[in-house]
């Protein structure tokens, strides 16, 4: 099944598809955002955002709100 | 003299790349800053086996060499100027065991650069525990250089490290990947444009949005008028070579690291669970916060009274032995006071710089950003506004130098105007001189009411920059894109030889940084208030003798009178008198006013200002906090220091824009007069209400 990041709850796993939105910073992506790679929501802040990220072994946290453009996949859970 | 080699250390954040620099240099470094901008530079000297010595530089950190910040664009500016006396012969790129994968991205974007690059892999004690194991060889090859496998924490490879610089020039200079490919046909057409020219350095010249001061600007006009694709296609593409570089790097580690998770163990999945908790995780940054002022008074309390009476015996001293005359009355009078008064401050500002970069070192602050960013966000401030606002409880200019990762201007803006109402290490002589004098003592809770007015005014400043944070946010109309990416390290243990060299460097930069003004302004007013114009003062002596002639005082309290009618018509009495006016309102008398002014350049000024005043002319042996405690106000016959005049001051302290090289920072790292200007009026006609308002309410 196809979701936006935004849409996973804690502890959840995907697998990141679509990073292409021009609203997703390069940096993201040099830090491991890339298609094909894992991630876990690790936890989150009240009222859920930001969210704390583990993607491939790279744990960061990044807003709701550039959340929302990285698609994935959760087929496998 | 033979020729240093120059060294690069790069690499991401978070890698220990600074501990490899203290391992390499230990002592021999020394802290500047780039010229023109505020960003650090850190540069040693490392000796090398065979008596070879290596220069060394400690680049900011960075993820890639797409600079998206002041502090990454250094890195690029030196890699890309084969002309800087700094340009490295050979570059060190510090990795982390554990996140090696993403480290390796910034490696093989300078092996495309060309540049012999070695290749660090840090925290290697952690392997066994992580259940990882590197093939070294395969690496080797792979990415065509040579690896050290080091530990700063067991101060392991090290030798090896310095073994490979010293033979630097054996390191393969050839790529390790073929970015090109992304776009064949561009890149062909930009090679025969430019076709002496390195291409990756093209590409990067093309791509980056910075201002390339150092490289020829000719050259990059040339490259630009190149340009044929658009921002949206340039942005495309250097996601494709993000992605190309993943691919490779993926490729190499997937024969050449094997992770066995079994043996994984994660401290960090326990620790999280508690420190980024809805509830406890607030409450543990409460408590740490609380634990912190509740130290700064207890521990440093004992070193502070023995520094304050051996500097006030010294000045007795010196009178004694050296003989009577101006000079000496400069010495005793004029200097050491006014060194004492910042002397004096050194246990607590060494606490309060142990206590942040434990925080820093740790990892824990990553977490505070994580924290606070949603709160913050409501008041236009980012997450990551809250390291600038804890380090500005040292002090604002790192704070606001420390504001440049914020990816948003206007959130940037914002916590750079609202930075300098948090409490600084320097308005810590003055709140704490004066919550001796006017706080009673005594213990709440086990905490003293002294500790807990500290705590409060701590509280106070945080307020305040909360709340002009909120008002900013909705008058100024700033249109800023945002975007938020903060990594959230492991924890460490912190490094007990690097907490220890930033407790040492950044308390000798502030003593010796306001240690010169202090000096300065002590020996100033010294002159000021031992010198006078006029009848009054040069005839003192036979004007109070005449005056208390019937009053058969004793030779003693003449002298004192004789000394306090001269300090009134002194110059600085003088001046003093005239801005009493605006002042007595508060609650003060034209001696504060004296200590107000001159702390205008900045506050710490103020405590060596009252040190040197209140000494001119007097003989006795005290320490600064009895001869604030002896003074009356002149109007009222009560103590001068007492419970309204001193929260009046302490406001007044908290709110004013009360320093020279904040301003002038703020300045640079927003390119205009406008911000700095409005910073100074706005902060300083409220701090005036406040403690006009205090003072008449209290009294």
């Amino acid at each position: 099944m196809k979701v936006t990041l935004a849409d996973i709850k804690r502890g959840q796993q995907g697998v990141i598809t679509d990073v292409s939105s021009i609203h997703i910073p390069l940096k993201l992506l040099e830090m491991g955002c890339l298609p094909g790679n894992m991630v876990e929501l690790v936890q989150v802040a009240p009222f859920a955002d930001p969210m704390y990220l583990n993607i491939n072994g790279t744990h960061l946290a990044i807003r709701k709100e550039t959340a929302i453009h990285i698609l994935i996949d959760i087929s496998n859970e | 003299m033979s020729k240093q080699i120059n060294v690069a250390l790069i690499g991401n954040p978070n890698t220990g790349k600074t501990s490899v620099f203290n391992a390499l240099t230990g002592l021999n470094q020394k802290v500047g800053n780039y010229p023109g901008i505020t960003v650090e530079k850190k540069e040693g000297i490392c000796k090398l086996p065979r008596g070879v010595k290596a220069h060394i530089i400690d680049l900011p950190g960075t993820y890639s060499l797409n600079a998206s910040s002041l502090d990454e664009n250094v890195v690029i500016e030196l890699l890309l100027n084969k002309n800087d006396k700094d340009f490295p012969d050979v570059a060190v790129v510090v990795s982390d065991v554990e996140n090696l994968k993403r480290n390796l991205l910034l490696y093989t974007q300078i092996k495309d650069l060309e540049i012999p690059t070695i290749l660090v892999i840090n925290m290697s004690d952690r392997m066994e525990y992580k259940g990882i194991h590197l093939d070294i060889p395969y690496l080797e090859q792979e990415l065509q250089t040579k690896i050290a496998l080091i530990s700063t924490r067991k101060n392991k490879g090290i030798d090896q490290l310095k073994e490979l610089i010293t033979n630097y020039k054996d390191l393969s200079v050839a790529p390790c990947l073929n970015a090109s490919e992304i776009d064949t046909d561009y890149f062909e057409k930009l090679r025969q444009a430019f076709p002496n020219q390195l291409l990756y350095k093209l590409w990067l010249v093309i791509t980056q949005d910075v201002n390339f001061g150092k490289i020829d600007r000719n050259e990059v006009d040339a490259i630009n008028s190149f340009k044929t694709k658009g921002k949206s296609d340039l942005k495309r593409l250097q996601q494709k070579e993000t992605i190309k570089r993943y691919q490779f790097i993926n490729n190499t580690l997937k024969k050449g690291q094997t992770i066995d998770l079994n043996s994984a163990k994660d401290l960090r999945i326990r620790l999280d669970r508690i420190l980024t908790h809805k509830i406890w995780g607030y409450l543990i940054f409460f408590v740490i916060l609380l634990t912190i002022f509740q130290a700064i008074y207890d521990w440093a309390e004992v070193p502070m009274d023995f520094i304050d009476s051996t500097f006030a015996s010294l000045s007795e001293w010196v009178k004694n032995v050296l003989p009577e005359g101006a000079f000496t009355n400069l010495i005793a009078e004029g200097v050491i006071p006014g060194l004492g008064g910042i002397v004096i401050f050194i246990p607590q500002i060494a606490f309060l710089f142990l206590f942040i970069a434990v925080l820093e070192e740790s990892g824990y602050m990553s977490r505070v950003v994580f924290l606070m960013d949603r709160i913050m966000r409501r008041f236009g401030l980012s997450g990551k506004s809250v390291v600038p606002l804890i380090s500005g409880t040292a002090c604002a200019i790192p704070a606001i130098m420390a504001t440049r990762n914020i990816e948003s201007w206007k959130e940037r803006l914002i916590t750079i105007l609202v930075t300098p109402f948090t409490t600084c290490s320097a308005r810590l002589p003055v709140y704490l001189i004066i919550i001796s004098l006017v706080i009673p003592q005594g213990r709440f809770l086990g905490l003293s009411y002294q500790a807990l007015t500290l705590m409060l005014l701590y509280l106070i400043g945080f307020g305040a920059a909360i709340f002009s944070a909120w008002l900013l946010n909705k008058i100024l109309k700033i249109k800023s894109k945002t975007f938020f990416v903060v990594e959230m390290p492991n924890y460490k243990v912190p490094l007990l030889k690097n907490v220890a060299l930033t407790v040492l460097e950044k308390t000798k930069s502030f003593v010796f940084g306001a240690g010169k003004i202090i000096l300065a302004i002590s020996i100033v007013l010294w002159f000021l208030a031992s010198y006078g114009p006029g009848e009054q003062f040069n005839n003192a002596e036979e004007i109070v003798t005449a005056e208390y002639a019937t009053d058969n005082l004793s030779q003693d309290e003449l002298d004192q009178k004789i000394a306090s009618h001269k300090l009134e018509h002194s110059f600085i009495g003088i001046a003093g008198h005239a801005i009493e006016p605006v002042i007595r309102p508060l609650g003060y008398d034209w001696k504060i006013g004296i200590a107000i002014v001159s702390s205008f350049a900045a506050r710490e000024v103020f405590v060596g200002t009252l040190a040197t005043i209140y000494s001119v002319g007097s003989d006795e042996e005290e320490t600064i906090k009895n001869r604030m405690a002896k003074e009356i106000n002149p109007v009222l016959g009560t103590p001068l220091f007492n419970f309204a005049s001193g929260i009046s001051l302490l406001l007044f302290y908290a709110f004013a824009m009360q320093c020279m090289s904040t301003l002038a920072i703020v300045k640079r790292e927003t390119n205009t007069w406008k911000w700095p200007i409005l910073q100074l009026t706005i902060m300083s006609a409220f701090a005036y209400i406040v403690a006009l308002i205090a003072y008449q309410f209290l009294k």
